[in-house]
């Protein structure tokens, strides 16, 4: 192949593909490189029973970046939305469900009080305005607290300024909730229980952490981030699934110059004269570039495609402690025609389902997985995409993906062991609130962390590729040494999800990676 | 060991008997959770015992760790400074450790004992580092600090002394060269290293065979004037031969707390025991960026004006601006001048540079300054050619 490739990035993530296209468009001779069949890692649509797709990991989108979307033209590329605003609908097993509408807005139901509508507006308002302070941290690499550069200065003077500007009440405010957790902060706000149970599992969602683990508040502002803009659509459904998004940016990439290869996975990273110089792949195919970007998340990066002995004992430590225990399973249900649910318009049923009916049924889920053990009663996100989206199943059938907590990676006993017992639970799990829905399934899928792992290449089958806490957040994301996407090893970058800002399907990542690669090789 | 430790707060060695009987100061120090002798008798006594006779100290306390498997050279070139793949079995080598940011962790000796077998020995406790340092490498870190008695026994009637107790080819036992024997049939692995700068060796045997050997070596040095010591002598040999030590003369980098108190090995002066053609090792890509950049410090050598040690005092440039401190001093009764080790600031290390100590002294309780004239020394303060010979002089 060609020698005068200048970039080789390791996987066609969502993360990996953004970054691709920024620096094609800088004019960098790119390749991407990706282990599956077809693009698109955690961000991809997969047919997984005949005739039935689904998003085979992340099935919402409410985080990608507007800046991405419109600075590589996705609409452009076939991006198109089956639905955005989608509201959210607590479910009652007894049908008595609370009606979130989108963005906090209003709030029905039986048993609403005026109270708890007054302040679901105040709460969304003010949890928005501190997530605002956090958006545009994520547009830009991370900044250094000790011995960085002008633009470290300015970003970190910027978030003081943003946060000094709330006025001194506000400030102190955020200053008390922001590494609290969620559970505290619900229960100062609000009184009924689907409501703290809806707003609690939002904050705990994809990470190992129960409403009542502290950092909780900020994995909210986290996910709140996405959405606190003008310009957010809401929570939304990609026409086509998770998948469109990542061919959207294939073509975004492909366009500005980039190659894509799949089937393509790389053994490891090759090191020459101290720096990276390309790639092997599998089958022994060695590719050179003298920028390598990897898209795997760190552990992988750094142990299984360089080698811990490659990087500082120290740096390999922090690598090693990073904490990635995935707790979030997938469901697939393919339907052939659609359930009831209890209580529940049909019109309602496109929307956003939770099951979390109180803050201590979260919690009691969440504290099985500290041992080890799946929630014997667990917490759903459900959606039923063919509602909006028909293509993705045969003619009046449809599918149901739900994101299921807790499951843990490292399950006592193991998956293998697991497998159908844990299956039937969630589907009797989801037959309290959809007693006909036995009778619909035509074929059902689990994905496990395990499987999530295996599928996807995420160490521990964490979606985020590290946790979200403030631990591993902004310059210390995903360790000290490695937070502006360089790291030790010169040549070698990271564009993941394990980088800042963090998991999601934002394609931030990999849009900062690529300006940090390029703002780089300018100040060299 | 006792399980009862808890009951005191420093353990014994297996040698303390002995040390306490030849105590007649009762004066001890507590050395990495050990009790240990800071003198037995008078410093000077034990000082002139290292430089012209034989002595015996007990170096049970230093930390000792074993580390096997099949990827262990791999491992060293990636823990230590210096290239380990030459180091044959039976061989010894000086060596340096550092974190990250190329600054120092500890130095100590790597002992390659068979294949796949050494032994590291440091001042500090580092297992936490080693164990760090093994993710990615098929080795093992065990401490074996409590399981292997050890003596140095140097000096230059050392080798006449264990030549009398029927140590066969003793006198050809070249430096950092190691070999097994035997002693009044007890098990030895003796090694001809030390830190004294002399002629001297230092024995690695199982705790149960210490006091045996103790008394062995003690009978058949007695034609050989040698003396139990302490660690004050030792110290004034160390500084003479110019040998650092962790805590005092650098501040480990695993402990340093504020910014900028660790010191790299090139600011220690052993830039020769970094080998920065080595693909890769904790430390290179900081180390190579200092060379790029230029050091922060160097630890030089100083012959200090009068006879009033210099002990931890600051050394000023043209007498007026500081420019570094002292880190070690003695008066050398063998060189016969007051000499000193000292950090200072790039780039008042070089020769021309117009350095004065200021010294602070009591005298009859009331305290005196002087500003001491410094002269930077390059080559060693003491250092006799047995120290290298062999076979060395018959003494």
């Amino acid at each position: 192949m060609s020698s005068d490739r200048d970039v080789i990035v390791i996987g066609a993530g969502h993360n990996g593909l953004a970054c691709a296209a920024y620096l094609a468009r800088a004019g960098r001779k790119v390749l991407v490189l990706e282990a599956a069949a077809s693009v698109g890692g955690a961000a991809s649509t997969a047919e997984f029973a005949p005739g039935f797709s689904v998003s085979a990991c992340a099935h919402l989108c409410h985080q990608l970046n507007p800046r991405v979307i419109e600075e590589l033209s996705l609409a452009r590329h076939g991006l198109r939305w089956a639905a955005t605003g989608l509201d959210t609908v607590a479910l009652s097993a007894d049908g008595r469900h609370l009606y979130i509408a989108a963005g906090g807005a209003s709030l029905s139901g039986a048993g609403v009080s005026a109270g708890d509508t007054a302040a679901l507006a105040g709460f969304d308002a003010r949890m928005k305005r501190y997530a605002r302070l956090l958006v545009p941290m994520f547009d830009q690499r991370p900044p250094r607290l000790a011995g960085g550069d002008w633009r470290d200065q300015f970003a970190l003077a910027r978030l003081g300024w943003s946060l000094r500007r709330m006025g001194r009440i506000e400030m102190q405010e955020f200053l008390r909730v922001a590494a609290i957790n969620i559970y505290d902060v619900l229960e100062e706000n609000f009184e009924h229980p689907l409501l703290k149970g809806a707003v609690g599992l939002d904050a705990v969602l994809g990470t190992h952490m129960g409403p009542r683990s502290p950092n909780t508040v900020l994995s909210y502002l986290y996910r709140l981030s996405g959405n606190c803009t003008p310009r957010a659509i809401g929570i939304a459904l990609p026409q086509g699934g998770m998948g469109a998004v990542s061919r959207a940016l294939a073509g975004a990439a492909q366009a500005l110059g980039a190659e894509i290869r799949t089937a393509a996975r790389v053994a490891r990273i090759l090191v020459e004269h101290d720096r990276a110089g390309g790639v092997e792949l599998a089958d022994g195919e060695v590719l050179r570039a003298k920028t390598v970007v990897s898209n795997a998340d760190p552990r992988s990066t750094f142990f299984g495609l360089l080698g811990a002995g490659r990087i500082e004992a120290g740096f390999a430590r922090y690598v090693k402690n990073i904490r990635m225990r995935g707790t979030a399973a997938k469901l697939h249900l393919a339907l052939d025609r659609l359930p009831s649910f209890n209580g529940l318009e049909p019109a309602s049923m496109g929307n956003r389902l939770l099951i979390a009916p109180t803050l201590g049924y979260v919690e009691h889920a969440f504290d099985h997985a500290k041992y080890r053990e799946y929630s014997p009663a667990p917490v759903m996100e459900i959606v039923i995409p063919t509602l909006h989206d028909s293509a993705l199943a045969p003619p009046g059938k449809h599918v149901l993906s739900a994101v299921v907590q807790y499951a843990p990676y490292d399950l006592r006993g193991g998956w293998e062991q697991a497998g159908e017992k844990y299956r039937d639970l969630l589907i009797d799990t989801l037959a309290r609130y959809s007693p006909d829905i036995r009778d619909c399934i035509v074929a059902a899928q689990v994905l496990t962390p395990l499987d999530i792992e295996r599928q996807f290449g995420m160490t521990g089958g964490h979606w985020h590729h590290g946790e979200l806490a403030l631990d591993q957040f902004l310059m210390l994301r995903p360790v000290p040494g490695a937070a502006q996407y360089a790291t030790p090893l010169p040549g070698l970058y990271l564009c993941g999800a394990g980088a800042h800002p963090g998991g999601g399907v934002m394609g931030s990542a990999g849009r900062n990676a690529a300006n940090a690669i390029l703002l780089g090789a300018a100040t060299r | 060991m006792s399980i009862d430790h808890f009951r005191t707060p420093l353990r014994h060695t297996p040698f303390h008997a002995r040390l306490v009987a030849a105590s007649t100061c009762n004066e001890w120090y507590a050395w990495k959770g050990y009790t240990a002798p800071s003198r037995l008798t008078e410093v000077e006594f034990e000082y002139f015992a290292i430089r012209n006779s034989a002595s015996l100290f007990d170096i049970t306390p230093m930390t000792k760790y074993r580390i096997r498997g099949p990827d262990c050279v791999a491992y060293f070139n990636r823990l230590l400074t210096r290239d380990v793949a030459a180091l044959a079995v039976g061989r010894v080598a000086y060596c340096l450790w550092c974190d990250d940011a190329g600054q120092l962790i500890d130095d100590g000796t790597l002992f390659r004992l068979g294949e796949q077998d050494y032994r590291l020995c440091s001042q500090e406790r580092h297992y936490d580092w080693l164990l760090t340092s093994t993710l990615g490498f098929q080795v093992s870190v065990e401490e074996e600090t409590d399981d292997v008695a050890a003596l140095a026994l140097q000096g230059p009637t050392s080798c006449a002394v264990l030549r009398s107790l029927g140590v066969g080819a003793i006198e050809m036992l070249r430096p950092f060269h190691l070999m097994a024997t035997s002693i009044s049939g007890r098990e030895v692995m003796l090694s001809r290293t030390g830190y004294t700068g002399d002629l001297g060796y230092e024995l690695w045997m199982h705790p149960d065979s210490a006091g045996a050997l103790w008394d062995a070596l003690m009978e058949a040095g007695r034609n050989y004037a040698i003396m139990p010591i302490g660690s004050q002598a030792l110290d004034m040999a160390r500084i003479e031969a110019g040998f650092i030590q962790a805590n005092v003369d650098f501040v480990p980098a695993d402990q340093a707390v504020r910014p900028g108190r660790g010191r790299s090995p090139f600011e220690l002066g052993l830039a020769g025991h970094v080998d920065l053609r080595k693909a890769n090792f904790t430390g290179r890509r900081a180390l190579l960026e200092e060379q790029r950049r230029g050091s922060r410090y160097q630890l030089v050598k100083l012959d200090i004006e009068g006879s009033t040690p210099a002990t931890d005092s600051f050394i000023y440039s043209g007498r007026r601006k500081v420019v570094g401190h002292v880190t070690s001093a003695v008066w050398s009764p063998t060189a016969k001048a007051n000499i000193a080790l000292a950090s200072l600031r790039t780039p008042y290390g070089t020769s021309g540079a117009d350095l004065w100590a200021e010294i602070y002294y009591k005298r009859e309780l009331k305290w005196e300054r002087k500003m001491a004239r410094c002269r930077l020394v390059t080559g060693a303060f003491y250092d006799p050619a047995r120290r290298r010979q062999t076979p060395p002089a018959n003494y």
